[in-house]
């Protein structure tokens, strides 16, 4: 089972100069961790050492941002075509910006916690 | 060094005017590897705050893969501060993820007078840089720099030994 994978600039150092790879998985976690078997760093620039979805990256499956489909439980199919894309934010003030990534952090749990219930995990 | 037609230089400006006092965003693509900006694409600021901007994630697939299909790239990626000086603050640096991209940034806290300034990121690491203006409409070699003196460009004071 292929997905391919579009590969941002900025981490294509990562897939030697790649910008579409292939990968196999059947979440966004497992593909990542996939990848990281063949482009080793590549996961550790996309999630967080707490094991979240990191917030300087979008990440999309098809033209969905992952972040509304269960982040790293986003669940995959043979074919679906995987977009890495740099978020672009920033602003002039740090408290704010820590204001709105809190606020999004909420958000992206609470995409989660819908994504795996709809997958039927139990909490 | 950042060149920049003037006209896109106005079309900055008059979004970053039009959303003050919230913070303003946007691309401007060029052809991949031209290092020239040359289609302007204001972006929504996802967050409408006055001291943050996001795109949303969504358009900015879409934008991003409409370069890709035409083979251009963010030569320029921009946004306002508006009550601050047109300089990166640490959220913008650590955001920062276009190695390759100019970050233009446009202070719209005076109401007469734009600042404009650019600035290479790349590893958390900011370079200004100088920003030449080009008037298509007159003269293409007229040019009209903001920041950095522009006086004697080539004098070389470190290694003139060489």
């Amino acid at each position: 089972m292929a997905i391919e994978v579009r590969i941002p600039t900025i981490l294509r150092s990562y897939t030697g100069g790649a910008k579409v790879v292939e990968g196999t998985g059947d979440t966004l976690g497992d593909l990542l961790a996939d990848l990281d078997s063949r482009h080793a760093g590549l996961r550790g620039r996309l999630v967080t050492e707490a094991g979240a979805l990191h917030r300087f990256v979008n990440v999309y499956v098809n033209d969905e941002d992952v972040r509304f489909l269960g982040a790293l439980d986003a669940k995959l199919s043979d074919g679906d075509s995987v977009t890495i894309l740099p978020a672009v934010a920033g602003g002039a003030f740090g408290f704010a910006a820590a204001a709105a990534i809190a606020q999004h952090g909420a958000a992206t749990a609470i995409a989660s916690h819908a994504g795996r219930r709809a997958a039927g995990v139990a909490r | 060094m950042l060149s920049i037609d003037r006209s896109i230089v106005d079309a900055i400006v008059a979004h970053a005017r039009r959303d003050h006092p919230d913070e303003a965003c946007g691309v401007v693509a060029g052809p991949a590897g031209s290092d020239t900006p040359t289609r302007h694409i204001p972006m929504d600021n996802a967050a409408r705050s006055m001291t943050f901007y996001e795109f949303d994630s969504i358009e900015q697939l879409r934008v991003w893969r409409e370069m890709d299909d035409r083979d251009e790239e963010p030569v320029v990626i921009y946004h306002s501060h508006t009550a601050t000086e047109a300089y990166p603050s640490r959220t913008d640096i650590s955001f920062a993820g276009e190695p390759g991209a100019h970050y233009l940034l446009v202070s719209t806290r005076e109401p007469d007078t734009e600042e404009i300034r650019s600035f290479r990121i790349v590893d958390g690491v900011v370079t200004e840089e100088p920003v030449r203006i080009l008037d298509a409409g007159v003269d293409p070699h007229a040019v009209q720099s903001y920041m950095f003196g522009q006086s004697p460009a080539t004098v070389d004071y470190e290694c003139s030994g060489r």
